[in-house]
């Protein structure tokens, strides 16, 4: 009896070409979209239960309220991500972002993807701005995932360069540099609100890693603040922040396990697991 | 799709040299009756069996007859097999496997190879797969898929040296490996197969995967969920290779790389696995992580590699362990957590890599050579996914991918260039005053500001759940105008060296009890 390896009878004749067209190479969008569980989705759909984003996003995640759109996107990102139909709708996501203030790093790098398969579709403008919201993520590395998915000569323009040069002075803690440099762009940074309050938190972050008493200049120096708005600015984080102003113009940053090594937790690999100690109990009766 | 065997003739004649006859329909004995037993062993679901001729007859033969032709054609070889259409694809697909490993298939082999892999994960696909196959050889179909797939990225970007045919025929088969094509191929495996939801409930005690290798027991097939499991690590291949590693190891999170697993019980993709996984977290600033992955499948690899020799795999185990040590020696000078390795991994290190590894944490030109060696040696063979504009100049633009991933790396490595120099005044004092630090480093005090920040920053990278995770051996805060040093020393090991000198000690006692002194 000759059982086939496959259960379902097909022809016995060998493979003849496969496609009634005439096509030889079989369209891969058509074929895996033929088995996708869940259909390119024209409504939202139900939330994954337990699904979680990347957490810890300065920008703020999915309020409760969120719009319909990006939680369609979000679906298509996670479910559909390799297909160039969602590309309009990923750089309608993008401005999104920037107006809601909002991030999403999955569905950015998504698009950026997608650019880089076919690159005449490409939108520079775009780009541009999943830079500079990649940038205000920091102190997360997005702007360098971003940049490894840009083909170099696109990196050559003008703006992208200059944005690279901001992320390389945030990236070494140079801020009076960025501020300079970031006050000559203006024009392309102002189109995304929220920049400069994201670069101060990092600024703040990177503080509170390197100090436990910092110089008030130094702050001054960090976000680009001087005077009675540096007053305002310490008096905020005096409330929510738990900063202390100390005399001598310095401020005493909260305590993290940073700034405060002694905090850190002890390895736990002092103590040895009982597996490895009986091999010596024959030996110590 | 060519049916016939003249295709194959024509095409050969070019990669062939000597004018060694080819007879793709002349179907020798021993191959006659591999397929035949091999087809039997199929049907009968013998998994061991098929294993043995999988792994061991077919490299056999192909040294002993098939060394620069391919194997016989696959129309000839129907015949034996009752023109069984899923044989005959499998049978396709290690005929095109050998032909990439031995000899060069031409452009018109390439693209029938991409229609073997449709028809055979479509089929996969759609229907009841009635057959049990050794992982290794599903192993194999994805890895050789994805394989194939760069390679062609490659080979469509080298423009320069095509013929009129070959950019016609490009141009025409548009379809034949398109990176939206492999992608979807493998979500589409890894979805039709319930992979993730198995795992899922595997966890929670409701399903056997991992307990019986992903095989079958209870009469079914296990060809679709381990194609499904492992296409997980094709996808953190292909997104490697295009450079986008934040979604690789996402594609990859549903297995838990600490456990052995599906992806151990293969070697080839257990070691597939860490190292993309490995490079995927270099290029995110997780240094820690990287090393303690390498470090642990060098351990693996250092115990077990003496089993592998007669395996067809060896020469690609020692290759990737190449690699790793090359990785995890730039992980190392980015990072020095030298108490992360192995003994015998950082013996080997140390033998390879020593005195590159001094050289590396100067911080001057001669130590971006190096970081520039090692990492163009060990980094995967990136590509270009999308088609060239056939209309424009041909030029070579193969190359374009690995020079931006190179320029960023190196960028990154130049940015952490003070941390070395700060490193080694922290190692010896425990406090130092701003003012000091800045002379012995020759600048002034607000830059030497910038550079403690920035090591700070460099060296505290920001984990999977968005909180902030320290790398740094050496640790420091300021206070005032005073820097502090504090180590991060981890305890030394003093309880397993204990342990083992206790033992060591009685072995000793007894061998010299069992002396007689004459």
């Amino acid at each position: 009896m000759n059982s086939c390896i496959v259960v379902v009878p097909t022809d016995t004749v060998i493979a003849e070409p496969t496609n009634v067209t005439g096509s030889t190479s079989h369209h891969g969008i058509e074929v895996a979209l033929e088995f996708k569980l869940v259909e390119h989705p024209t409504e939202p759909l139900k939330l994954r239960t337990g699904e979680e984003d990347s957490g810890g996003r300065k920008m703020g995640r999915e309020a409760a309220g969120q719009s319909q759109m990006s939680y369609t996107v979000e679906q298509l990102v996670a479910v559909n991500p390799y297909n160039p139909d969602i590309l309009p709708d990923l750089e309608n996501y993008v401005n999104e972002q920037v107006s809601s203030q909002t991030y999403s790093l999955d569905a950015n790098l998504c698009l950026l993807r997608l650019y880089q398969f076919e690159p005449e579709r490409m939108s520079t403008q775009i780009v541009a701005r999943i830079l500079i919201k990649a940038l205000m993520a920091m102190p997360a590395p997005d702007f360098s995932l971003c940049l490894f998915l840009i083909p170099e000569r696109v990196q050559m323009d003008e703006q992208f360069k200059t944005l690279i040069v901001l992320s390389h002075y945030l990236e070494t803690a140079k801020f009076r540099q960025f501020w300079d440099e970031a006050a000559k762009n203006r024009h392309i940074l102002e189109v995304v609100p929220g920049f400069e309050q994201a670069i101060q938190e990092y600024a703040v972050h990177v503080l509170s890693l390197t100090y436990q008493k910092v110089p008030r200049s130094v702050v001054a120096e960090a976000i680009n603040v001087e005077g009675v708005s540096l007053d305002k600015f310490i008096e905020q984080h005096v409330a929510k922040s738990g900063w202390v102003v100390e005399g001598k113009g310095e401020v005493s940053l909260p305590r993290n396990e940073f700034n405060h090594p002694e905090l850190k937790r002890t390895s736990s690999a002092q103590s040895i697991p009982l597996d490895r100690i009986t091999r010596i109990f024959p030996l110590l009766g | 799709m060519s049916a016939g065997g003249y295709d194959y003739e024509e095409g050969l004649q070019s990669s062939i040299d000597g004018g060694i006859s080819y007879d793709p329909s002349f179907v020798p004995d021993p191959v006659k009756s591999f397929v035949v037993h091999l087809y039997r062993h199929i049907r009968e679901k013998n998994v061991y069996e098929i294993h043995q001729m999988y792994e061991t007859s077919f490299h056999t033969l192909s040294d002993r007859m098939f060394k620069d032709t391919p194997w016989p054609s696959v129309e000839a070889v129907a015949q034996y097999v009752d023109n069984d259409h899923v044989f005959c694809l499998l049978y396709r697909e290690m005929w095109y496997r050998h032909l990439y490993a031995r000899l060069s298939p031409t452009l018109k082999q390439k693209i029938d190879s991409w229609d073997n892999y449709c028809s055979l994960f479509q089929v996969v696909l759609h229907g009841v797969v009635n057959m049990q196959l050794p992982n290794q050889w599903l192993w194999d179909m994805v890895d050789e898929f994805v394989y194939q797939f760069q390679s062609f990225c490659q080979y469509r970007a080298k423009m320069k040296s095509k013929t009129e045919q070959d950019i016609a025929l490009l141009r025409q088969h548009d379809q034949a490996w398109n990176v939206y094509g492999v992608l979807n191929f493998l979500q589409a495996l890894m979805e039709k197969s319930s992979i993730i939801q198995i795992l899922q409930q595997e966890k929670e005690g409701l399903e056997q995967f991992t307990a019986t290798d992903g095989y079958d027991y209870s009469g079914g097939s296990n060809v679709l969920k381990v194609l499904g499991y492992f296409s997980m690590v094709g996808l953190l291949r292909v997104h490697c290779l295009l450079g986008d590693y934040q979604t690789g190891l996402k594609c990859l999170l549903p297995i838990d790389i600490s456990q052995q697993g599906v992806s151990t019980s293969v070697i080839g993709s257990h070691i597939a696995t860490v190292y993309h996984y490995g490079f995927a977290n270099l290029m995110l600033r997780r240094y820690v992580e990287a090393i303690r992955e390498f470090n642990k499948i060098l351990v693996y690899i250092y115990k077990t590699k003496q089993y592998h020799q007669k395996s067809p795999q060896y020469e690609q185990i020692l290759k990737k362990n190449e690699q790793m040590y090359a990785l995890l020696t730039i992980c190392l000078s980015l990072c020095p957590q030298v108490n992360l390795v192995d003994e015998n991994v950082n013996s080997q290190l140390r033998e390879k890599y020593g005195e590159k590894m001094l050289r590396m944490q100067r911080s001057d030109d001669e130590s971006f050579a190096l970081y520039d060696e090692l990492f163009s040696y060990a980094c995967p063979k990136f590509i270009t996914p999308s088609a060239p504009s056939y209309d424009e100049p041909l030029v070579n633009y193969n190359q374009d991918a690995y020079r931006l991933q190179l320029k960023l790396f190196l960028y990154e490595v130049k940015q952490q260039q003070q941390l070395s120099v700060v490193r080694t005044f922290l190692e010896v004092y425990s406090t130092i005053s701003l003012e000091k630090l800045a002379s012995y480093m020759e600048v002034d005090e607000s830059t030497l500001r910038t550079i403690l920040m920035t090591y700070k920053h460099k060296t505290h990278s920001v984990g999977a759940d968005g909180k902030t995770i320290s790398n740094a051996d050496i640790d420091f805060y300021i206070d005032d105008d005073v820097i502090h040093v504090v180590e991060a020393k981890a305890p030394k090991l003093y309880g397993d060296y204990f342990l083992r000198q206790i033992v060591k000690l009685e072995a000793v006692i007894g061998d010299m009890d069992r002396v007689k002194l004459e």
